[in-house]
């Protein structure tokens, strides 16, 4: 069942967009129309229907115009031209009440940015929407209750948001999203400020909040492994126009076009590919300056379970170093009691922002998984042999489709060259 | 041959029939400006003259303890003392009347224009040019035909104040709403506010640090004005600061001064933590 039909939908921004969308039906490219006129084509021609229940994800490149048409379905940014239908009623002919009744009921939307009001407590910002409609106080505090719980907030009620951190400030970001119970979740990169871990552990919570809610869920993103995880259909953007829409075995089996097939290929991959996008909280984790972090206890942890590399972080997670079995035997016999007289000097930690291409050479010849780290040197998972070639598989070959593995999965992925 | 001795052009003389036209024509107008003021002014002085000082000063001493602390408290305390024994309690009380009605008035008028500015890039670029005249303009420039207009006295004063006061809320009033993230207004439209629920209920509590900071500021250019005021026939603490330079009576000048100093220093404070408290909640 249809629950939004998006029909010719356009967007000119400028002063004069109407000559714009002239400039469109008579065949001129978005880049003459700027040349031209300055006016910039957010989207162009737009149509495609969203069905009642589903995940649709829409992907594209940055500027393809997502924003624009996810803000276009509440009216937050003003078509130029076409229709958007819910439920068969059109929000672009709405007069100014029916529209703000419309956002209360129907819709709700989480934003990238979080968006949360710093002078309100989490449950406040939750309740926000019913707020707004005039619930009563312990009406909406009881809804919103329930919505924190579904996120895993409770006992968080009278925090502020600069209290909480990013994957949970986007909890609230969510359950505000939920306590309105709308029919429809607009969610514009909602996770993509969010750490890798956080990332899937957040599209996890999504996908179990949805196993029994059934909304519909129009999810932009601009990361692959995301759009394959989380969506029922995708719809790929370009330039401000709709590609393709379809599963993502439909999209990866039968690329519409070069760009489709550019975009799941990748031109090169590994150049657009970064490593905090695939690395995976994998493998174990000591805290020096533990009991649980001297060199018997750890050489314990890997033999108990059977792996051989840990990686070494302060109580801050910050990255100090990685210890192998053997190093820790070796350092054993040599009598030292220090996990850093273990470290495996040759081990370096990788940037989150490093291309799959400037990882490469590390990967290749290292034994170990290679430790990503962001710009304070904190660990955020690591990027194993096994983990790089997949992905250059999936992007590189747009037949070859694989679903992704839970984060929840505690088998840890083999390194095949160990195998 | 031209003879400078003579006036061959009486522009004073038409200004005064100017003056008197407009007066005589648009009295109506004039009055609806002067009465409310007067009419407030004459409230807050009576009621805070008539009040026994020492309550008057338990009351601020008390506000000052709430707000801030003990130490600006026993400084209020002190303050207020000092100046009830240097014999300037009923001048004090005037400005204070005075500077508090300005302010009133500056905020009633301030904060919803800056409400507006915040929200309208071109009523915003219309009003600067405005406030950059009231805010640079001496003000004895306009002194002349406040005094045409109103005559003298306090009420002329509070004007006087009041034009020169008004700006800076205002503009930080401005401030605050624009500095409210775009992305928290669009929030908030997106889960259906009105426009008037996302002013209520996003942007003026989110401005409210900003708007206090600039009521601070008002405040502050109110009390520099008392002594300019009192060239136009207003009390409080500026007349003793005229009539000392005048009769070259340099202590009483100087205990006029000081004691506007320290009102100063007490009432800054006092709406500084005022700023400050809003802020941390
Ligand atoms: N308010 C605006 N005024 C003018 N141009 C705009 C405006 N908003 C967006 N655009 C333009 O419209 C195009 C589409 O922008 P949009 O934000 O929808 O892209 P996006 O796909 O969401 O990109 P990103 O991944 O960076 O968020 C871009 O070229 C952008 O510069
Ligand atoms: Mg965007």
């Amino acid at each position: 069942m249809v629950k939004i039909a998006v029909k010719n939908l356009f967007k000119v921004f400028g002063d004069d967009p109407r000559k714009g969308l002239e400039m469109i039906k008579s065949g001129k490219t978005k880049e003459e129309i700027y040349e031209q006129e300055k006016l910039t084509v957010g989207v162009q021609d737009a149509t495609f229907d969203i069905n009642k229940g589903e995940i649709f994800v829409v992907m594209g490149l940055s500027g393809s115009g997502k924003s624009t048409l996810v803000r276009m379905l509440n009216r937050l940014i003003e078509p130029t031209a076409g229709e958007v239908l819910v439920d068969g009623e059109n929000v672009l002919t709405m007069n100014r009440a029916e529209l703000v009744d419309f956002r209360r009921s129907k819709t709700s939307m989480v934003f990238q940015s979080f968006a949360l009001m710093p002078h309100r407590t989490v449950i406040d910002n939750a309740a926000f929407g019913l707020e707004l409609s005039g619930a009563d106080k312990a009406k909406r505090y009881e809804r919103c209750a329930t919505a924190l719980k579904q996120v895993g907030l409770e006992g968080w009620e009278n925090a502020y948001p600069n209290q909480l951190s990013g994957g949970m400030q986007q909890r609230v970001g969510l359950a505000r999203g939920l306590a309105v119970d709308p029919d429809i979740m607009l969610m514009d990169e909602a996770f993509s400020a969010l750490d890798p871990l956080i990332r899937t552990e957040m599209q996890d919570e999504l996908l179990k909040i949805q196993d029994h809610d059934e909304r519909t869920i129009v999810f932009i993103s601009h990361d692959l492994d995301e759009a394959l995880r989380i969506g029922d259909r995708i719809a790929i953007m370009e330039g401000g126009r709709v590609v393709q829409v379809g599963t993502p075995e439909e999209i990866l089996q039968n690329p519409a076009d070069e760009y489709v097939r550019a975009f799941f290929r990748g031109v090169d991959p590994t150049g657009v590919i970064a490593a905090g996008d695939i690395a995976r909280d994998s493998q174990p984790t000591v805290v020096w300056h533990t009991p649980q972090g001297s060199i018997r206890a750890t050489l314990e942890l890997l033999n108990t379970r059977d792996m051989e590399f840990a990686y070494v972080l302060d109580s801050e997670k910050r990255y100090y170093g990685i210890v192998s079995t053997d190093t820790l035997r070796e350092a054993l016999e040599r009598g030292s009691t220090k996990i850093n007289d273990a470290f495996i000097t040759e081990a370096q930690a990788v940037q989150v922002t490093e291309s799959l291409q400037d990882i490469l050479p590390d990967v290749a010849s290292r034994t170990w998984p290679i430790p990503v780290v962001d710009e304070n040197n904190v660990y955020k998972g690591v990027v194993s042999k096994n983990r790089f070639l997949r992905t250059l598989q999936r992007a590189g070959d747009g037949t070859h489709f694989e679903t992704q593995e839970s984060q929840a999965n505690p088998q840890p992925e083999q390194e095949p060259a160990h195998a | 041959m031209l003879d400078f001795d003579k006036q061959y052009i009486p522009l004073d003389n038409w200004i005064n029939d100017f003056i008197d036209w407009l007066v005589a024509g648009y009295r109506w107008f004039f009055q609806g400006i002067k009465w409310p003021v007067e009419f407030t002014l004459t409230g807050i002085e009576h009621g805070l003259v008539a009040i026994h000082p020492l309550i008057v000063i338990a009351f601020f001493t008390l506000v000052a303890w709430r707000l801030s602390g003990v130490k600006l408290s026993i400084f209020t305390l002190v303050t207020l003392v000092f100046i009830g024994l240097l014999g300037l309690w009923q001048a004090t009380m005037i400005t204070l009347a005075m500077v508090l009605c300005a302010v009133v008035f500056c905020t009633v008028v301030g904060i919803p224009l800056g409400i507006l500015a915040g929200r309208s890039n071109r009523f915003d670029s219309a009003l600067r040019p405005v406030l950059d005249a009231m805010q640079t303009t001496p003000a004895f420039v306009y002194l002349v035909p406040i005094v045409m207009l109103f005559s003298i006295g306090n009420v002329a004063g509070v004007l006087a104040t009041i034009v020169f006061a008004l700006p800076p809320i205002i503009r930080l009033t401005s401030l605050g709403i624009r500095q409210v993230h775009p992305e928290l207004v669009e929030a908030a439209l997106a889960f259906g506010a009105t426009n008037w629920q996302v002013l209520r209920k996003v942007q003026i509590p989110l401005a409210l640090p900003t708007i206090m900071a600039g009521l601070n500021q008002t405040i502050m250019m109110a009390l520099s004005m008392v002594v300019i005021a009192a060239l136009i026939g207003a009390g409080g603490l500026g007349a003793p600061v005229i009539r000392g330079l005048n009769s070259l009576d340099i202590g009483l000048a100087t205990i006029g001064g000081l004691s506007i100093v320290l009102v100063a220093i007490v009432l800054d404070r006092i709406t500084q933590s005022l700023g400050k408290t809003k802020q941390n909640n």
